[in-house]
């Protein structure tokens, strides 16, 4: 047993670390990434192949049918001249028809040495609504932003530039009247605020913008809403619609709520109205009905009353998404409100509306794209949005049997703007959240 | 009370709605252009081209009619109108004139209370159908798939058609035509029904058009024209006899490249002269200038140049003039004889104040309106930025009153 002891035992003993060494191969990279997600079983790994087979052969199918040598044609024949020439398949795109045609897909009728107008109308659109959407732009841009739908209306439409001017300062007026009325009682002063604006624009802005135009004539030529087409037709009729509906859906869901018995008749009235009935059944009253009752000769803006009815649409819809936020804000919320002396509005304003929209804003941003993509309903009653102008480019002979370049154009257009609102409602969300859920 | 209020406001709108309607001649010329309902698009009839400025066969009625009463075929405002819009915008006193492939029927005429002017092209129901198929007849689709746009006449024609032979066939609705095309070319049916005039505009675009045929039957009559609101003869007469003056023009032999010659001076032909306002004074009956056809038929040429220019032989549409040829030829188009022999009833027009500017007008933010309510009296449009800026000559200082 003792020689076991005596022996010798040479352990070994490291003097010095070893390098790193990379992982082994199947442990890392790209291959680790595959095996991990893509191969982690046999299972998994059919599945794999067999998607990657259906992708190629989307892909395959899709991809030579869009990358097509035919942007600078002139007509659908030349295409198909062209492609047959080049050996192919006629089974591929005929882009020139987007290159002919793209400026009245955006901007329908309008006189093309306007197209400035609607583009900067555009810019000043999203300068405008920045300080809105984002909180952390100056608030002095606030007032850019007031005078925004002004700038717009004058961009678009044209005309003397002193009917907008007056308009705002009519609103102006009411701000003033309110202002100075309001230490004297709350009650007059809104009443002031209402009136002084209306009778202001009733009797006073049209004499005066006579005559101001008259001493000095400044403005833009003056393009009428029956040239406005395309592209610019939906994003007018959508974003005044969005504007105008927020606002209005808010009031109608207050008035939902509310304790007053007339007020809530009323609102549930309007809202169950509004939304029972199909919005194209409501661009038809706007179209055809409201011409019988209109005296004839007024040519009330056909493009105005579709704004109007969709604005109405869409405010039924948000009021109920609004509800919705209202009804999820706790009791204690409102009670806890009431207890601190607050007024309703006061309440409404600081304590459960800015819960209850946060709550919203899935909903409301939701309401917002359907409305956006269901101007394109307006095609029904005669006016050229992108898809109305479809047909009628398919009407000229050049381009008789066109389908899907078109199709394929209008929604990628859409799919920008709808895909940008639902980002945005995102972001927001994620900013405003304050739980720690 | 709020009901009386209401039905006071309807009657006040139906006595103005017929104030309105009595004096369409001189609402046009008022407003300084003609609001013309045309199709949003039909191939060859009507389409905006790339720049927007509208073309095609029933686009060219509008354009001569704006010509005959105005002397200006551009001074044309068209408003596209769906299948449904169409005759709620022409009864409300939205458009002037309806020119949009609208056959003439009782109903239309009688219930609806329009006037058709007349008939521009006759068109009629055909079917198109595959040459592998081998059908050379109508009679021979027994049992076949049949593309029919719905809600239209077309869908009544068809069933009577196959019940009256004794065959049978089985419907595949669909809504517009260009899905028509997409169905028909994918082979969901074997045949595809629709008018003669559209069944060729559609052939036309096609890859190969050769390999589809159209059968020879034509199994309903569907006269298209122009129509206008019951009530206002003098209008109804104006658009008739513009029409009729193409139709006579190309009987007489006047084209746009001979009629500034022919209208120069008068010449051997009566019927030319009084047609061209050298001799007579046939524009004056009608309540128009004296060139007033000369201006309709300068504006795209007479009937068969249109026909030629929008949907001819020549274009890809290639429409035969087949019925719609002159009477002298194998169609049945003419103008009434009683054109240029007999009088027509005398009607006393009443007197268009063009010098009268009102300043509802002027703020309304129309150029055209304020062009046309100075147009005439002694005073000048200044600028183009809305309202008018007007400055009568004799005074300067009498912008006010304008």
């Amino acid at each position: 047993m003792s020689d076991t002891d005596s022996e010798v035992i040479s352990f070994f003993v490291r003097e010095k670390m070893l390098e790193e060494q990379e992982p082994p191969l199947t442990e890392r990279g790209a291959v680790k990434w595959l095996r991990e997600n893509l191969f982690s079983s046999w299972l998994n790994g059919l599945l794999t192949i067999v998607s990657l087979y259906v992708i190629w052969y989307i892909l395959s199918g899709i991809v030579p049918w869009l990358w097509s040598p035919t942007w600078s044609l002139g007509s659908l024949s030349e295409c198909r001249e062209v492609l047959t020439g080049l050996g192919e398949t006629t089974h591929q795109a005929c882009w020139g028809v987007i290159r002919d045609r793209w400026q009245q897909l955006l901007f329908g009728f309008y006189p093309s040495d306007a197209y400035w107008r609607p583009t900067l109308a555009l810019v000043i659109l999203l300068a405008g609504l920045a300080p809105v959407l984002f909180g952390s732009i100056p608030r002095w841009f606030l007032l850019f932003s007031a005078a925004t739908p002004f700038v717009l209306f004058l961009l678009l439409w044209g005309g003397p530039i002193w009917t907008p001017l007056l308009v705002g300062v009519g609103l102006v007026l009411g701000v003033v009247a309110f202002r100075y009325l309001v230490g004297v009682n709350q009650i007059v002063a809104v009443l002031a605020a209402i009136i002084v604006p209306v009778l202001f624009w009733l009797f006073l802005v049209e004499p005066i913008a006579f005559e101001l135009t008259y001493t000095a004539p400044i403005g833009l030529e003056f393009i009428p809403s029956k040239d406005f087409g395309g592209f610019m037709l939906s994003v007018v009729i959508g974003v005044a619609a969005i504007i105008l509906s927020l606002p209005l859906g808010i009031m109608l869901a207050l008035g939902r709520a509310s304790d007053l018995f007339i007020v809530t008749k009323l609102s549930v009235i309007f809202i169950e109205i509004i939304r029972g009935v199909p919005l194209i059944v409501w661009l038809f009253t706007a179209s055809l009905l409201l011409n019988y009752f209109l005296p004839p000769g007024t040519s009330f803006d056909l493009t105005l009353r579709v704004i109007i009815m969709v604005t109405l649409f869409s405010a039924a819809y948000i009021a109920e998404v609004v509800r919705g936020g209202l009804a999820a804000v706790p009791k204690g919320q409102y009670e806890g409100a009431d207890s601190l002396g607050l007024s309703y509005w006061q309440s409404m304003q600081l304590i459960v509306l800015p819960q209850a929209l946060k709550i919203s804003i899935p909903g409301i941003v939701n309401t917002f794209i359907g409305l956006f993509k269901d101007t394109t309903l307006v095609v029904f009653i005669g006016l050229l949005d992108p898809l109305g102008l479809t047909s009628a480019i398919r009407a000229s002979t050049d381009w008789n049997g066109i389908y899907w370049e078109l199709y394929v154009f209008i929604g990628v257009l859409f799919f920008i703007a709808c895909y940008g609102m639902g980002r945005y409602s995102l972001w927001l969300e994620t900013k405003l959240q304050r739980e720690n859920r | 009370m709020t009901k009386t209020l209401f039905l006071g406001a309807l009657t006040v709108a139906g006595l103005s709605a017929a104030a309105a309607s009595a004096a369409t001649l001189d609402d046009v010329k008022e407003r300084g252009n003609l609001n013309c309902g045309v199709s949003t698009g039909l191939t060859g009839f009507s389409a905006p081209n790339a720049s927007g400025d509208w073309e095609g066969f029933d686009v060219a009625v509008c354009r001569a009619v704006a010509a005959a009463v105005l002397g200006d075929s551009s001074a044309v405002e068209f408003v596209p109108t769906t299948g449904e819009t169409r005759f709620t915008a022409l009864s409300s006193g939205e458009i002037d004139l309806l020119a949009r492939n609208t056959t003439w029927t009782f109903s239309r005429d009688n219930d609806l209370k329009f006037e058709f002017v007349g008939v521009n092209y006759y068109d009629g129901q055909g079917f198109m159908v595959p040459r592998e198929l081998g059908v050379s007849s109508a009679l021979d689709l027994d049992g076949a798939t049949v593309c029919i746009q719905t809600g239209t006449t077309t869908e009544l024609n068809l069933a009577d058609f196959f019940r009256v032979n004794n065959i049978s066939y089985e419907p595949v609705p669909i809504q517009t035509n260009a899905e028509a095309q997409q169905q028909y070319l994918a082979g969901a049916c074997d045949v595809y029904t629709t008018d003669a005039s559209g069944l060729a505009a559609t052939r036309a675009s096609f890859e190969t058009p050769g390999d589809h045929v159209l059968l020879p039957e034509i199994i309903s009559k569907e006269p298209l024209g122009p129509l206008v609101r019951h009530g206002d003869n003098e209008w109804g007469d104006i658009t008739r006899w513009t029409l009729n003056a193409l139709i006579a023009a190309e009987e007489l032999g006047v084209t746009s490249a001979n009629i500034d010659d022919m209208a120069s001076e008068a010449g051997n032909n009566p019927e030319i002269n009084r047609l061209l306002g050298t001799e007579g004074n046939l524009g004056e009956m009608i309540g128009l200038e004296a060139d007033w056809a000369k201006n309709a038929i300068s504006a795209n040429g007479n009937y068969g140049e249109i026909f030629e220019k929008n949907i001819g032989e020549n274009t890809p549409i290639g429409l035969a003039r087949g019925l719609n040829d002159r009477q002298s030829e194998v169609g049945r188009l003419s103008s009434e004889p009683t054109y240029l022999r007999h009088a027509l009833s005398f009607h006393n027009n009443s007197v268009h104040h063009a010098g009268t500017c009102r300043r509802r007008d002027l703020v309304a933010y129309s150029q055209s309106a304020a062009k046309s309510c100075c147009t005439g009296s002694d005073a000048e449009l200044l600028l183009s930025v809305q309202p008018c800026r007007i400055r009568y000559r004799h005074d300067p200082h009498s912008v006010h009153q304008c």
